[in-house]
């Protein structure tokens, strides 16, 4: 059989141009891209659970006032007692180096009468997830005790979210419905650019209206003794939330199929019927995203709070009450905070919570829209 | 329109031009269709003949930038006078799409759907009554037996042929007197055409039907009367017996055997 002669063009068939190797490149590229985003959230969820919650499960041991007390009791003589004050308030890792140093003042022997109490009542945890829930009292800073009871920022970040919410939902819908359903041509292009420049205003300069014209402009209208409060914040973030959901909003109604429209009107639907019927129900999911979004920002939003809210704990009765949010308190905070100290360890676990939060209405919104896909 | 007297004709357009922009889309168009018969508009591509349907319920007028002249007269009223509400025109006036467009509502939600806006909210149904409702407009488009079991399903998840009845049905409640459909058969099978088109049969009498079809064949089995249009005018409306054996107009003769369109 003869050597049936190979064609040129299939001789080529494994060569390798510079297009191969730029597609390989990109995709390698597009794909480190990708996983980029992972990679952040798992470094952002190790940092922040890193510094606090050693915190959470920490435990000393220290003489605190209860100790003294029950060592009273227990009859120790005065001299020893005034001895060991210069301990009150030392910390010590382990119960046995608390006994080490305790033997150190008073002597071995005096020490071993009062050991079980040395040992079982000198535990003394700073945080406390109970006081961290149910406190008001944010008092990291405290000379006498420090306590970081966090529900007065809980309060005050859910208030002022809350309220920016009910300010932002209804406005971003209709104007996301106006721009989407009624407004034609150049008014629809106009108004998205302004919407979106809107959006790209920075949270410093909504603090910043908060601050010098929303401030004056409360006390005068309500004749109230100060204007930074719940309400002025909750407008702020409002306004501030509201341009983002419209344009999400309004990129949900802008995917419903304009037949949907078209077969509604045809049956004599009313251009509002079309709207309330056909299009918010289709466009159901990307509005509830659109809404979660902007909560999400209220949550997280910080500069515009921290300026706006009046910054004082406090739980709110009314919305002319000065309050301070958690995001507020870490920016605020945390540059003052020792590094590694209890206090910069407390701040970590705020972050932690939010972070939790945040996490719990992304998971919600995922599932409910689950539900809405599933149906 | 006077008491007593039964029109015989269901549309009729007066002169009708009408402009996309600067683009004369119909050209004086007269035609009359006659009450209670299927009659089919045929003509190659761009011709005007969906235009001329879209304008006899206004639904042209969703796109902004058409202008019409003339007159268009649905049961013997001019529906370009200037009191004259789209919504009720569009009571008396249903349309059939290309492409089947069941609302994303559940089956039951879409046959209630016209009934619903066309009802004032003193006069809310019962459950019961709105059940009967459901259940005679899909008994009468032959898909009841077939979807009775899950009418709470989505619509869009039946097949292109249940959704395209389903379209008819959804109409059937607010009894109209006209419907349009606007190339019924195009996105279906040919087994979903011959259903949709038996379905026409059944429907004949009770409605005017104007349907326009690409689909000569299909106009010549599913349509009592004829009219061929090109370039926006109309050209010749016969029975269809007439249009197919024995065209007057040479344009006709040369649409029907196929030389151009």
């Amino acid at each position: 059989m003869g050597q049936v002669d190979t064609p040129p063009s299939a001789r080529k068939a494994d060569r390798r141009n510079l297009d191969w190797f730029i597609d390989k490149a990109v995709q390698v590229l597009v794909f480190i891209a990708g996983i980029s985003a992972i990679i952040f959230i798992i470094g952002i969820f190790v940092f922040i659970t890193k510094e606090g919650v050693g915190f959470i499960f920490k435990s000393n041991y220290a003489l605190s006032e209860p100790v003294f007390g029950l060592l009273e009791k227990q009859k120790m003589p005065e001299d020893q007692l005034d001895a060991l004050t210069d301990l009150a308030g030392k910390k010590f890792a382990t119960a046995e180096d608390l006994l080490k140093a305790v033997e150190g003042v008073i002597g071995v022997e005096g020490a071993a009468k009062y050991k079980d109490i040395l040992i079982t009542k000198s535990l003394d945890q700073p945080f406390n997830l109970k006081t961290f829930f149910t406190s008001p009292k944010w008092a990291p800073t405290s000379e006498v005790k420090p306590t970081y009871g966090a529900l007065a920022l809980m309060v005050g970040t859910a208030s002022v979210t809350g309220l920016a919410m009910l300010i932002a939902i209804p406005f971003s819908l209709g104007a996301a419905i106006y721009i989407g359903e009624f407004a034609t041509g150049r008014t629809r292009e106009f108004l998205k650019i302004l919407v979106e420049l809107l959006a790209a205003i920075p949270s410093v300069v909504w603090g910043f209206i908060g601050l010098s014209i929303m401030n004056p402009l409360i006390i005068k209208l309500f004749n109230v003794p100060i204007g930074l409060n719940v309400l002025n914040a909750g407008v702020i973030l409002g306004l501030m939330a509201a341009p983002i959901m419209t344009t999400i909003a309004e990129d949900a109604l802008k995917a419903v199929p304009d037949r949907y429209r078209e077969a509604a009107e045809a049956m004599g639907a009313t251009r509002w019927q079309v709207i309330l019927k056909v299009v918010l129900p289709a466009a159901k999911s990307g509005l509830v995203a659109a809404i979660l979004l902007g909560v999400g920002r209220g949550f997280g939003e910080t500069m515009a709070v921290l300026m706006a809210t009046g910054h004082s704990i406090n739980l709110p009765t009314s919305i002319f009450d000065s309050v301070r949010a958690m995001t507020a308190t870490i920016a605020a905070e945390l540059g003052e905070a020792a590094v590694g100290s209890d206090h910069y360890q407390a701040l970590f676990t705020l972050g932690i919570f939010l972070f939790l939060v945040t996490f719990l209405i992304n998971l919600t919104a995922d599932l409910v829209l689950r539900g809405i896909r599933k149906e | 329109m006077i008491a007593g007297i039964e029109p015989v004709n269901a549309v009729e357009t007066i002169g009708l031009n009408l402009w996309y922009g600067t683009f004369q889309a119909l050209m004086d168009v007269n035609i009359r269709v006659k009450k209670g018969i299927i009659t089919s508009l045929i003509g190659p591509s761009g011709c005007g003949k969906s235009t001329l349907l879209r304008s006899i319920n206004r639904i042209n007028e969703r796109l902004g930038y058409v202008r019409v002249e003339g007159a268009i007269r649905v049961l013997e009223e001019n529906i370009y006078a200037g009191d004259v509400e789209p919504v009720q025109l569009r009571k008396q006036v249903g349309m059939v799409f290309q492409r089947p467009n069941p609302l994303p509502l559940s089956i039951r939600e879409n046959v209630l759907f016209g009934h619903g806006i066309h009802t004032p909210a003193s006069g809310k149904i019962s459950r019961a009554e709105a059940d009967g409702i459901v259940e005679k407009a899909l008994r009468q488009v032959l898909l009841w037996d077939k979807v009775k079991d899950r009418l709470k399903k989505k619509a869009t998840s039946l097949s292109l042929e249940e959704q395209q009845k389903l379209c008819i049905a959804r109409l059937l409640p607010v009894q109209p007197q006209v419907l349009l459909m606007d190339e019924p058969c195009s996105a279906l099978d040919p087994k979903g055409t011959e259903a949709v088109e038996e379905l026409l049969w059944d429907l004949r009498g009770q409605f005017t039907i104007l349907i326009v079809t690409h689909n000569m064949a299909q106009a010549r089995r599913a349509s009592d009367e004829c009219a061929f249009m090109l370039m926006g005018e109309l050209i010749e409306h016969e029975t269809t017996e007439e249009i197919f054996v024995t065209p007057r107009n040479p344009k006709t003769a040369d649409y029907i055997e196929g030389r151009y369109g």
